[in-house]
């Protein structure tokens, strides 16, 4: 029987012939990946197992990103646990303030992930380097210790759903809209224990930006992966970022899905996932009245270049609403510093708008815009959680930047043909 | 391996792992200090009222959201001897097993319980006893692997055991 991509890039990894669904292997790692959060944890259980040395330096990254600048004594704490475990173990892509940037918006833009990869990061939203036609999956900090020691995790190799992209999406449609879109029909468990595999001609119409965002929500559908069929668009971005040795996997024709959906890109109207699941989805045309205090662009799933330039287009020239708070963060160094360049922050402030150094931040409720009880946000996050952004009674609404910055100037969520 | 016996304290679908631990608590990895916000923002009662060796009891997706494995090391500190839902989300299912805290799957056993029951599980078999309404229900016992992880007291423990 044929093997999807996914169970073809683990069989590969575990050295094996084929596998099939429900086996449990042990894979070989290309990357393993930690934060500030759940590095410290990793490093007393690799301390517990009695070796003094990983695996790899090379295939380690470390990236404190989430309260970061360090926010308290605590996680300043933390963050100096890990920069000593990493400096002791010589670890290569420990990223500190400065380089640093959000993970899954910093491992592709270092190169350090490349088609065919297996990358394990202690993070839910791993799933993004999927983008790229890797296997990616968050973990556990015990895991990333395990991961640290041995260089290999165990794996139930999982079936998948096959989603053909077919069409074009429209002018404010990106796919941020195309994913919760996905999740909205599937729920927040439809594609639990599953990988998500997007394929079809519909995939040359999503720019490299679009596709991380769609891979990194996989988890919000309760994904284990997602990820995309390679294609000169994958090369290209590979190319200008990393000199690794990539490889191509694609799913045999016969291969078995748990199921097939079809989607024309063309059909996916703007989306907003209202409070308090993903899946809680809305069209644009169908969100009502709804007023807000806070909109925040960035973090791992749209704080990318092309984020930034849509909401720049949109805010151009207008004035974020007297009652609401606009920040935006770009997710890394890199990303600043071309939006500084391109002119996209003076545009943003002469809006309104604070500009922030890349951090997770208010993502999870970390820091730097956290929500009164009562508060209402619009975020181009990945999740509205009850209390995700701040006091319990607060309010995430998930959306792509071009809602979001519409909604900054509105006062209330919007589409950007209304502004 | 060992069996788990208590009262059941139960929660519905969708238990996210910024309700089991929400991330303003995240800067420590304190088993005891991370115990004492365990479920805070979905039921500010539970620290009050959960005893040892109590189970808990939910529906589908139990654990979704983040890898935090702070939500399996909280509810395991705060005396929760093991956990039955419908499903579990992924990586709360991974990071329950690599640090110990026995979880089953049994949509019958998460319907029937209701909250306050007395309920024993056996893990080697996987069945779930409701001694308060006395019923029994089958849930799916670990693959072998899984249970030599368990065995060895989580991940940490059977890495070590193999790497001799
Ligand atoms: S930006 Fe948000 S979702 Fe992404 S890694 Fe940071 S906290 Fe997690």
């Amino acid at each position: 029987m044929g093997m999807t991509m996914t169970q073809k890039i683990l069989a590969d990894h575990a050295g094996l012939p084929s596998v099939k669904a429900g086996e449990l292997i042990k894979a070989r790692l290309d990357m393993v990946l930690g934060n500030d959060i759940t590095t410290p944890v990793a490093v007393k259980e690799f301390r517990k197992i009695g070796m003094d040395k990983v695996f790899d330096k090379e295939k380690i990254a470390i990236v404190p990103d989430h309260f970061t600048p360090n926010k308290d004594i605590k996680s300043a704490e933390q963050v100096k646990f890990i920069r000593e475990f990493a400096k002791e173990m010589g670890i290569v892509n420990y990223f500190e303030i400065g380089q640093m940037g959000v993970e899954h918006a910093l491992l592709p833009e270092k190169g350090l992930v490349v088609p065919g990869d297996v990358v394990i990061g202690a993070d839910s939203h791993t799933c993004t380097y999927g983008a790229l036609g890797a296997f990616s999956t968050g973990i556990g900090s015990t895991d990333m210790a395990a991961g640290m020691a041995t260089g290999e995790a165990w794996f139930k190799v999982p079936e998948a759903i096959k989603f053909v992209l077919k069409g074009k999406p429209g002018k404010w449609v990106s796919g941020k809209d195309v994913i919760l879109h996905i999740i909205g029909m599937i729920g927040v468990d439809g594609a639990l224990y599953k990988s998500m595999e997007f394929v079809g001609e519909g995939v040359a119409n999503l720019s490299m930006d679009d596709r991380f965002a769609m891979a990194n929500m996989a988890i919000e559908a309760g994904g284990k992966n997602g990820i995309f069929e390679v294609d000169e668009k994958t090369l290209q971005y590979v190319k200008e970022h990393s000199t690794k040795e990539y490889r191509i996997f694609k799913a045999d024709e016969d291969a078995e899905y748990a199921a097939i959906y079809e989607i024309d890109l063309a059909c996916v109207k703007p989306t907003v996932a209202f409070p308090h699941l993903p899946s809680n989805t809305r069209t644009i045309d169908n969100v009502g009245e709804v007023k807000i205090d806070q909109v925040i662009i960035g973090s791992c799933t749209n704080g990318r270049i092309e984020d930034m330039r849509v909401a720049a287009e949109i805010l151009k020239g207008r004035k974020v609403h007297p009652d609401v708070r606009c920040i935006i963060i770009p997710a890394t160094q890199k990303i600043w510093k071309q939006s500084m360049s391109e002119g996209l922050f003076d545009i943003f402030i002469d809006a309104g708008a604070a500009v922030s150094t890349p951090t997770c931040g208010p993502c999870l409720g970390g820091h730097m815009g956290i929500l009164a009880k009562g508060e209402r946000a619009v975020a181009t996050t990945n999740r509205n959680f009850v209390g995700r952004m701040g006091h319990p009674e607060s309010e995430v609404y998930l959306a792509s930047p071009a809602i979001a910055a519409a909604s900054a100037i509105a006062g209330r969520i919007a589409s950007p043909e209304e502004v | 391996m060992m069996n788990a016996h208590g009262k059941a304290i139960k929660y519905g679908d969708n238990v996210d792992t910024d309700v089991i631990i929400p991330a303003r608590y995240l800067n420590t990895s304190d088993p005891e200090e991370l115990a004492k916000y365990c479920m805070e923002d979905i039921d500010k009662d539970f620290v009050n009222k959960v005893c040892k060796g109590d189970i808990m009891v939910a529906g589908k997706n139990f654990g979704c959201g983040s890898s935090r494995e702070h939500a399996p090391i909280a509810i395991k500190a705060s005396g929760i001897s093991c956990v039955i839902a419908e499903t579990f989300a992924r990586i709360f299912y991974r990071n329950a097993i690599n640090i110990g805290l026995p979880i089953v799957e049994c949509p019958e056993a998460a319907e029937d319980i209701s909250d306050g029951d007395e309920v024993k599980v056996d893990f080697d078999s996987g069945i779930i006893t409701n001694v308060t309404k006395s019923k029994t229900y089958k849930g799916v016992p670990f693959p072998r692997f899984m249970q030599e992880i368990m065995a060895a007291d989580g991940l940490i423990g059977y890495i070590r055991q193999n790497k001799k």
